[in-house]
């Protein structure tokens, strides 16, 4: 079984995907980005992943006991993801939306193949999930996204550091290859997905203004509409 | 290593062999499933296999959340399609392979083919649900009890004293009627047993009679994974049912 992309939405809304390492700053950029796409007038709607009711408890549950295997961990974020998609993306989407997703099944490709799961598999159950017009990846050096993440004092989370995969017993240590293995995996997709491959080393001025430049055809022919809301 | 799965690779499949068998009785509610379990796991420990048995959604991963989506009805059939196989991945991971590869026999009431169909006569195409299931084990036997729509119709209000909502397929929309519709989703699933049986090798035993017909079949497929020898069925056979390893003539035109 090949990994193949997935086919395109065909829908009259625009899909925008932010993806990249946690601390790459997509985050800040995606809302940076809203809000100018609001400010011209276009109906935008916002989306982050992991923000349905459905599953997060179990989820949560699961992680915190360690029942999870990758298997499981990847079913379960497809599950979320999937109602997610269905309530939250394609509704939008289908209305004439500029839909602006901080992450997408992007995410999950990388994490889970980063877990050892069969990358055309994971593909496989994510196919209903439709191609992006236009996805930005916030590329940037596992050691700048460490700097940023203990400079913050955030906690670093046991997943999220991949200690679930006993790469080091050592947490920072644990991190750092485990998203190594993230950012070898988004590189890899770059090519493949034809990402938009953001310089995230830079300022936060000049990558939202390069967001803006690049968007800016797209947008020419996409149409204005009443000013809307977001995902809460 | 992906010649134990149906072709995707799982990232903890131990090392060693999976010695063990995987048995796989499936078959509509009310064709007689767990009684026949039953008996081949009495038999099968009388003749010292160790057993362990499995059914679809009792690992208590994710079963709340299905109930509580089964309550709601609210689910598009690839979350649904998904919140299953995540459930049957937690059981395959947990149970089954660590059973398999202690050497224990693991009897499934259901395996991934009802999953399949389910999902698939709500929605989900044969390919993706095929994929979707590529990390199952394969088993070492997989029996199919075919029963008549009206016998599982009696068995069922035999059973529950009325037609259950979901095997009925009501979720499904086909009628209003709780019988027209159970009638029509048995004929809708089956239709999808009919290619998995060619496709995964399925032999199907004529389960309109009684369970110790059924269960004398069961033997005879049974005690060849095990070396002829060790294990004799204690009734001597009578020639081969006519039933077994045969796909009924519907399967043929699917």
């Amino acid at each position: 079984m090949p990994e193949t992309p997935s086919p395109n939405h065909g829908f009259p809304g625009r899909l925008l995907v932010f993806e990249g390492l946690d601390g790459s700053g997509k985050s800040t950029q995606a809302a940076l980005l809203g809000k100018w796409l609001q400010s011209k007038g276009y109906r935008v709607f916002f989306t982050e992943w992991n923000s349905s009711e459905l599953v997060s408890s179990t989820i949560r549950r699961g992680k915190k006991k360690g029942l999870l295997t990758p298997t499981t961990f990847s079913l379960l974020h497809a599950v979320d993801f999937a109602d997610r998609f269905e309530r939250k993306i394609l509704p939008p989407l289908r209305a004439g939306y500029l839909v602006v997703c901080d992450r997408y099944a992007y995410t999950a490709f990388v994490r889970d193949a980063a877990r050892g799961c069969d990358p055309a598999w994971v593909r496989t159950i994510y196919s209903f999930a439709p191609r992006p017009d236009r996805v930005f990846y916030f590329r940037v050096p596992v050691a700048v996204t460490l700097r940023r993440k203990l400079a913050s004092r955030l906690k670093m989370n046991y997943y999220e550091a991949g200690m679930d995969l006993g790469l080091s017993d050592d947490l920072v240590e644990s991190y750092t290859r485990f998203q190594g293995r993230l950012k070898h995996e988004y590189d890899r997709l770059s090519k493949f997905d034809d990402f938009r491959i953001i310089d995230a080393t830079r300022s936060v001025e000049a990558i939202q203004a390069q967001l803006r430049a690049d968007l800016k055809p797209m947008l020419t022919k996409f149409p204005t509409g009443v000013r809307l809301t977001h995902d809460g | 290593m992906t010649d134990r799965t149906y072709g995707t690779r799982l990232p903890r499949m131990p090392e060693e062999t999976l010695v063990g068998k995987l048995i796989v009785v499936e078959g509509a509610d009310g064709s007689g499933r767990t009684t026949e379990v039953n008996l081949l796991r009495e038999w099968l420990e009388v003749e010292g296999h160790a057993v362990v048995d499995t059914g679809l959604r009792r690992s208590d991963l994710v079963s709340d959340e299905i109930d509580r989506a089964k309550q709601g009805h609210t689910l598009a059939p690839t979350t649904m399609a998904l919140l299953y196989a995540a459930d049957f991945a937690d059981q395959l991971e947990n149970k089954i392979i660590p059973a398999l590869a202690a050497g224990s026999t693991v009897l499934a009431d259901r395996y991934i083919y009802t999953l399949m169909a389910r999902a698939i006569v709500r929605g989900a195409s044969r390919e993706y649900a095929r994929h979707l299931y590529g990390f199952a084990v394969r088993p070492d036997l997989i029996v199919f009890l075919d029963a008549r729509p009206e016998i599982l119709l009696h068995r069922s209000i035999g059973k529950y004293g009325s037609l259950d909502y979901w095997e009925s397929g009501m979720d499904l929309c086909l009628s209003r009627d709780l019988f027209e519709s159970f009638f029509l989703y048995q004929e809708l699933l089956s239709k999808e047993f009919a290619w998995m049986a060619t496709d995964y090798g399925f032999h199907y035993v004529d389960a309109n009679r009684m369970p110790e017909q059924v269960h004398a079949d069961f033997q005879r497929l049974v005690a060849p994974l095990y070396g002829a020898r060790s294990v004799a069925p204690r009734r001597p056979s009578r020639g081969r049912p006519r039933s077994v390893s045969r796909v009924p003539r519907r399967a043929a035109s699917a």
